[in-house]
């Protein structure tokens, strides 16, 4: 946690004078909350930070947010924010986006933006339904799910986002959840020091319509069996340290400790290992808790950083021409 | 051998499309230009890169029309035909002038090409040709090879020199040096000895062929009479480019062009693509979409943000474009325009998007339309194209078209020290900084984020007026849109006064054109005038919004004629803003308007009167 001294501005100060105007008890309060808490203390002047979002409740965000802000069109904030990285490389932006907004209509951009590796953060509100339009199957629900353009349930297989997003060579990849604020705060923090375009789904409650779909997740008296909490060199633990997974070979498989096996047999996580950060990612189904955390990292150049030196270099070799040699090309005459 | 003086020469180059016919053409051009002519030249190509060969669907065309006189188009029916193959021939012969200067290539009239072409097998074209026409039917393809015998390269590669035998013999006939052509060759194959060598003895060798069967007539076209000044030979998407490199110098702020390759527009971002040592910043997006956000997000940042493409990512782009307008900030969007609708005509030429960048946004979204008119006009049209998007806060459409954008034309090129300067309203300090408040002009000033105390969101929503917060209030819904309509409106302010550009100020009839048909109509209106009847000719650049004078020069006229290729766009909007009798002249070919074409409908609606 940052030192409330070592602030540039206040909390307060990170918070628009906009009414916020999000469904009461929805999870988009606790992560604009932790995000005015975090965001004053990243060593960044107000001044030089951007929300852009694309369309979707979440994607009200930016209006809440005492900085620079774009409430673009539905799906393309990677785009608009990439465009805008490229022009004004010291900004820090954050890109806040949805599962409909970030994998439907905008998933193309999405991965060609992993795989640039912009250097900025998309927060992905991940709420597995379509909020703002009242409640359609979005591409993160389950199959099966019952909304009003599904009656009968839904068709479509879900995706796994951070899957996508580590086949889409992104070099940043993390999960956390609204209702636990420390842990999401810890993730936004480490998010920004993170040269590159910074992958965070974030599971977020919609209570009015799809109430309780993380519930396992949060509810104290379920979450100890059903979540694994990723920490750097530590072994992968749940059910409060009686359970744990080790790999065999590039197989997982869960462990009861009080079985004869010890922290030693386990899985120590280590987010520079994309194979792994890959088996983890699968854990996509009932049969493994959810981790929770940094999946994965790497360094990498980013783009704006490449397009920047690309165009040094081309200065340097061929020097900067002058607009009226531009315009004179390598063959003019004269008429007299 | 007697060498003739002309005043004026049309050559059309025609071969399969992997022939080298553009290059033999553009070459034909650089040199003609260095010569002093004047000129104006139309490359028309298949879609496909290597179309079927030898079918007349793959016959790739250059035609350039050059003299020691004004020349305003690539030219209508060509004087001199060059044929690499049947099909080519096939193609291109019904149009050439009676009399005219055939050359072809011998061997590719055998049997299989001539199958190709369709021709039946056993027919004859070469023979066939009538006596008036002056034929030179060479077997370059025979003469070429024997010219490289002992070079290594294989028979193939040889053959791929061709086109240069055909341009070194072209070049004997108009009495032209080989200079800037061998330049050319030896830049262009430095790392391929091979390639190069063969190159060179193919140009010689079509040179000393015609210097060697004498007993036929060169000809010689003296310079033209030009302005004074500096030129430089320059196509429609280089100086859209320029312009563009140009506006950003004056205005004092980062070029970035978002784009993702279409033709005929692509050429766009090549040029500047290769000038990042000018701090261009090009990005080749995922897609149309991603394209045009990309620039509102460079926009947002403070760059001179361009987006280009033609008809069908237009479309694509609409939603984007539509942001645009709503946020207040500055942008181009060039539409290069092609044959539509949907995939339509790649790379054939039409300008039926007109409607589309007027009226294609949902909502009440009016934006700036600007037309370029020639190859070189596309610079001043780019450069004013981001004047009034930086001075006026607001996306501006660029429409040029495949047929200016691929074509080429002297350009006296202007001094950068007489380029205006471009003045954009950013604001560094404000204590009591509204996003939305208006000058007088009704423009909202520009504050790039990293501004301190300048903090604000904006977004696609409708705005409070002056503060810009969400408000979603009848009455500010219904002052934002006047607002923003009447801010376009202004921009008309700064228009300078529109001129005719030859007849009488009033009569019975008035040309009027937009974009590309401004050489075609010039010739066409010179001649009725010629002719004796009183017509004159105006041409529009600003489309939207359009000229605060045009409506007192239209109702000088009796009858207003549009010669547009499309099926009838800017007649609509004349006849919705100007209640007057507008006719339409309609070509939709994917081929630009030839002068007689023009021509013969003035006559019609003049001399029935």
């Amino acid at each position: 946690m940052t030192e409330p001294n070592s602030a540039l501005f206040t909390a307060k100060e990170a918070a628009s004078d906009q009414e916020v105007r999000w469904c009461p008890g929805c999870g988009d309060y606790s992560i604009l909350k932790q995000m005015q808490s975090v965001i004053p203390g990243l060593g960044i002047k107000r001044e030089d930070i951007v929300f852009i979002s694309g369309i979707g409740c979440s994607s009200r965000f930016p209006y809440y947010m005492n900085t620079y802000g774009m409430h673009s069109i539905h799906g393309r904030a990677p785009a608009v924010a990439s465009g805008l990285k490229m022009v004004n490389p010291n900004l820090s932006v954050w890109v806040i986006t949805g599962d409909g907004d970030g994998l439907s209509i905008g998933g193309n951009h999405l991965i060609h933006l992993l795989r640039r590796n912009v250097n900025l953060n998309v927060l992905l509100f991940n709420n597995e339904i379509y909020g703002l339009t009242k409640g359609q199957y979005s591409p993160t629900s389950e199959m099966g799910k019952r909304t009003k353009s599904s009656p009968m349930g839904s068709l479509d297989h879900p995706f796994n986002p951070l899957a996508l997003a580590l086949g889409a060579d992104a070099t940043f990849v993390a999960r956390t959840i609204d209702r636990d604020p420390v842990h999401l705060r810890g993730v936004l923090e480490t998010s920004n020091l993170h040269k590159g375009t910074s992958f965070i789904e974030i599971y977020q409650n919609c209570n009015v319509f799809n109430d309780g779909a993380f519930l396992s997740y949060s509810d104290k008296k379920q979450k100890g069996q059903h979540i694994i909490l990723l920490e750097e060199g530590k072994p992968l633990l749940f059910d409060e340290g009686n359970k744990g997974i080790r790999l065999n070979g590039l197989k997982p498989e869960i462990v009861n400790l009080e079985e004869g096996f010890s922290a030693n047999d386990l899985w120590i996580h280590d987010s520079r290992d994309a194979t792994k950060a890959y088996i983890l990612s699968r854990f996509f189904d009932d049969n493994f808790p959810r981790p929770f955390g940094v999946f994965y990292q790497e360094d990498r150049p980013c783009y704006e950083e490449q397009l920047i030196a690309q165009i040094n270099h081309a200065k340097e070799i061929q020097g900067e021409t002058d607009l009226d040699d531009l315009l004179r090309g390598k063959r003019s005459w004269t008429v007299d | 051998m007697n060498t003739q003086s002309l005043s004026k020469v049309t050559i059309h180059f025609a071969g399969d499309s992997g022939d080298g016919i553009q290059l033999a053409g553009s070459q034909f051009t650089n040199t003609t230009a260095l010569a002093g002519n004047d000129l104006s030249t139309f490359p028309d190509f298949p879609a496909e890169i290597r179309a079927p060969i030898g079918t007349v669907a793959g016959v790739s065309g250059f035609q350039i029309n050059f003299g020691s006189e004004k020349i305003h188009t690539p030219g209508g029916r060509p004087d001199v035909l060059v044929a690499m193959n049947a099909a080519a021939f096939k193609k291109n012969f019904p149009n050439l002038k009676s009399g005219g200067i055939i050359v072809l290539d011998s061997a590719g009239f055998d049997k299989k090409n001539l199958r190709l072409a369709a021709y039946d097998e056993s027919s004859t074209p070469i023979e066939d040709i009538p006596k008036e026409y002056q034929v030179y039917a060479v077997d370059i393809t025979k003469l070429n090879r024997e010219a490289l015998k002992d070079l290594s390269l294989g028979s193939r590669d040889k053959d791929r020199s061709r086109n240069m035998f055909a341009l070194g013999f072209i070049y004997f006939l108009y009495s032209r040096s080989l200079q800037t052509t061998l330049s050319f060759l030896e830049a262009k194959f430095k790392s391929k000895p091979e390639v190069l060598e063969a190159n060179l003895r193919a140009l010689n060798a079509g040179y000393n062929y015609g210097d060697t069967i004498e007993a036929i007539s060169r000809f010689k076209v003296a310079p033209a009479q030009m302005e004074k000044g500096e030129y430089r030979n320059i196509t429609g998407n280089q100086a859209t480019a320029l312009g563009l490199i140009a506006a950003a110098a004056k205005s004092g702020l980062e070029l970035f062009y978002g784009s993702y390759p279409i033709t005929p527009a692509s050429d766009i971002l090549h040029e500047l693509a290769a000038h990042k040592n000018r701090g261009v910043k090009t990005f080749q997006a995922e897609d149309e979409i991603a394209a045009v956000t990309s620039a509102i997000g460079a926009s947002f940042g403070g760059a001179l943000a361009v987006t280009g493409t033609s008809g069908p990512g237009m479309a694509l782009k609409t939603e984007g474009i539509g942001l645009a307008f709503m946020l207040e900030i500055p942008m181009v969007i060039v539409n290069v325009q092609r044959g539509g609708p949907s995939t339509g005509l790649p790379t054939k030429t039409e300008q039926s998007d007109l409607l589309q960048a007027l009226y294609g946004r949902n909502g009440e979204a009016p934006i700036p339309v600007i037309a370029a008119n020639s190859p070189a006009d596309c610079f001043s049209s780019a450069f004013e194209a981001a004047r009034i998007a930086l001075e006026h806060m607001t996306p501006v459409i660029l429409l040029t078209d495949g047929y200016i954008a691929n074509s080429s034309e002297p350009w006296k090129f202007p001094q950068a020290s007489s380029l205006a300067s471009i003045n954009p309203p950013i604001v560094k300090n404000d204590a009591h900084y509204l996003p939305y408040k208006r000058d007088e002009r009704e423009v909202r000033s520009w504050a790039i984020p990293g501004t301190p105390g300048l903090e604000h969101r904006l977004g696609g929503l409708e705005k409070e007026l002056e503060t810009g917060n969400v408000s979603y209030e009848a009455d500010n819904h219904q002052a934002m849109v006047k607002v923003r309509d009447r801010k376009v409106r202004l921009i008309a302010k700064d228009y300078p006064v529109q001129k005719l550009i030859q007849g009488p100020s009033s009569g019975p009839l008035l040309v009027l054109g937009w974009g590309n048909t401004l050489g075609a109509i010039q010739v066409a209106v010179e001649h009725a005038l010629e002719q004796g009847l009183a017509v004159a000719q105006l041409h529009l650049k600003y489309i939207n919004p359009l000229p605060e004078d045009l409506g007192a020069i239209l109702s000088a006229y009796e009858k207003i004629l549009i010669p547009e290729l499309n099926y009838g766009q800017l007649v609509r909007i004349i006849r919705d803003q100007y209640l007057v009798e507008a006719e339409v002249l309609d070509k939709i070919k994917g081929q630009p308007f030839l002068a007689e074409e023009i021509l013969e409908k003035i006559k019609s609606l003049v001399e029935n009167d």
